[in-house]
């Protein structure tokens, strides 16, 4: 009886709703960041017994890895900071005007401003790749030969010039996430009073409404979108070799940190210096989400 | 009455909206644009493939795309209802099992009083900002030695932890299910998981809905399965297969055509599960926000 009783309270312990997901969360997760952090100090091929090497890996990429110094970081860097804010900027204020129009053609709006944000650019990349097509026949040299007294075909996806920025762009228009949802939803549940009696207090404004009003009203979904936008970026892992045609593209035009260590983990297999790469990209994220925490957090 | 120039949610067409709708009419354009381009290419010909000038819109739309998609297959000597059914098959698991697992935990970290909720919710608070494809090498090693090596495993396993998921469930939880409620089940002498799925499940569906399509969006275009821990063709899913039939196509105008068709497979789905479910969605968003 007393054994049947201790079986039932088990079965209702709080620690059995969590264990399924907190083993998911471990394997998945968890475990991945240890073993990251664990083999970027070791030389391991996968198929020896990893060695111990000590900080080597480290010294490696920050003396000696030229491609990592100056495309890698610089492109990483770039690219999260021109998508990342520009990508946020444009969510908050299309966010805000569409609370402003009625509830239909809001829905229309919103779905087809959401719908890229499904597809992701990578997916899309050999789409971009006939509208960006280097002769006549793609669709952004015929616009610009036809209609903008262009004199010849633009090499847009073997330029480095154009690479880049092009790579941006398909981004942008990829980033209208779950994070833009959020704060749409967000606005359009701020308690309307706070607006009549800020004009009664004589506040006119409209920026100053957006600043003094909406933003501080939608601070928690505003650091959900910020979260959000910085998770966004990493879906261009691999976004400049898909545009380009595979390979490594022109004189690494948009080669990203998270390209780097595929590079040496998938195609060289240098497992112990693609870790070390790994733990570096993981420290940057970090130092974004505390910006992001920084600047939106409650208790931050 | 002192009125706000803000007039949020407003209930019809006023001419002082026409400023928003120029610009959102614009934007709509530029983010729709891709999406018009891929349904056109898609039904070209290979004549219209091929046409010089390009054009934008299909003139006589056909399927030769979308067969040449489904009878690549007869060369590989696996159908690709095979692969239909194993994406199928895959995205049904991989739902479900989100559902109940976020759930679960969900409801703990919101409903159950124990040791250590303060610190599990502010983990998974943090464990938002993970990024799957930024640990992808230590992520493989892992994988690759837990016996998920040519099962259908392979395919679910990596997907089932999602912190957003988690995340969207409790904060909607926090809000939607009311203390009084459970306090008033337990004096009934309902046990935690009578309460778990006779009154908070009930409660957040919205939420529930919005993490089913979320993982639908993940599995359907989940490829890191099919590429990394499987080698078995008959194991292997549908986003895989059209990408081996795409880089198979060699001339890239061909490869556009049906890569807009298996485009089209993979978003329209989507698509529509949106379309029909957004207002769950946008109720559970707006829980969404990060105290």
């Amino acid at each position: 009886m007393q054994n049947d009783k201790g079986i039932k309270k088990a079965f209702q312990s709080p620690y059995l709703f969590i264990a399924p997901y907190a083993t998911l969360f471990i394997l998945i997760i968890a475990l991945p960041v240890l073993v990251a952090m664990v083999l970027s100090f070791t030389s391991f091929n996968t198929i020896q017994t990893p060695v111990f090497v000590g900080l080597k890996n480290y010294v490696d990429i920050f003396t000696g890895d030229t491609v990592f110094l100056q495309h890698a970081v610089s492109n990483t860097i770039l690219f999260s900071v021109i998508v990342g804010p520009i990508g946020y900027m444009m969510a908050f204020f299309l966010a805000w005007m569409l609370a402003q129009v009625p509830h239909k053609i809001r829905t229309i709006y919103a779905v087809i401003i959401y719908s890229p944000s499904i597809t992701g650019a990578v997916m899309m990349a050999f789409v971009w790749r006939i509208v960006f097509s280097g002769d006549e026949t793609g669709y952004m040299n015929n616009l610009l030969i036809n209609f903008f007294g262009v004199d010849s075909p633009i090499q847009f996806l073997q330029d480095a010039d154009y690479l880049f920025p092009i790579m941006i762009v398909v981004s942008l228009w990829g980033s209208m996430g779950l994070g833009f949802l959020a704060m749409l939803a967000g606005i359009l549940n701020i308690d309307r009073s706070l607006y009549e009696a800020a004009a009664i207090d004589g506040m006119k404004n409209r920026w100053q409404e957006i600043f003094y009003i909406t933003i501080p009203s939608i601070k928690p979904q505003m650091l959900f979108g910020a979260v959000m936008s910085i998770i966004g970026t990493f879906n261009a892992a691999g976004l400049a070799q898909a545009l380009a045609g595979g390979g490594v593209p022109p004189q690494y035009a948009g080669w990203l940190i998270v390209d780097h260590a595929n590079d040496f983990g998938f195609t060289r297999f240098e497992m112990g210096y693609a870790s070390a790469i790994t733990v570096i990209l993981l420290l940057i994220v970090l130092l974004f989400n505390k910006v992001a925490y920084k600047l939106f957090g409650e208790r931050g | 009455m002192a009125k706000s120039g803000i007039t949020f949610n407003p209930d019809r067409f006023h001419k002082d909206q026409w400023r928003f709708h120029a610009f959102l009419g614009v934007v709509s354009l530029f983010m729709g644009l891709p999406i018009i381009f891929i349904v056109n290419h898609a039904f070209k010909p290979y004549s219209e493939l091929f046409a010089y000038p390009p054009k934008f819109f299909v003139r006589r739309p056909t399927f030769e795309n979308f067969l040449r998609l489904a009878t690549f297959s007869s060369e590989s000597g696996i159908p690709i209802s095979r692969y239909i059914f194993n994406s199928i098959l895959v995205t049904i698991i991989v739902i479900i099992a989100t559902i109940i697992i976020s759930s679960l935990a969900a409801f703990a970290l919101s409903k159950l009083d124990f040791k250590g909720k303060i610190a599990l919710n502010k983990i998974n608070t943090f464990s938002l900002m993970f990024v799957p494809v930024a640990v992808a090498i230590p992520r493989f090693l892992v994988l690759i030695n837990i016996g998920i090596y040519n099962t259908y495993f392979a395919h679910i396993i990596p997907l089932l932890a999602m912190p957003v998921g988690i995340f969207l469930i409790k904060q909607f939880m926090d809000t939607n299910v009311p203390k009084e409620l459970i306090e008033a089940a337990k004096i009934d002498g309902a046990g935690n998981w009578r309460i778990y799925w006779n009154i908070a499940l009930p409660l957040v569906m919205p939420a529930i809905v919005t993490v089913a399509i979320l993982a639908f969006q993940v599995s359907w275009a989940n490829m890191e399965g099919s590429s990394l821990f499987v080698d078995k063709e008959a194991l292997r899913t549908l986003p895989f297969y059209m990408s081996t039939v795409i880089s198979q196509q060699g001339n890239i105008v061909v490869t556009a055509g049906v890569g807009a068709a298996a485009q089209l497979i993979m978003f329209i789905p989507n698509l529509i599960i949106f379309i029909f479910m957004q207002n769950k969605v946008m109720a559970s968003m707006a829980q969404s926000g990060i105290k």
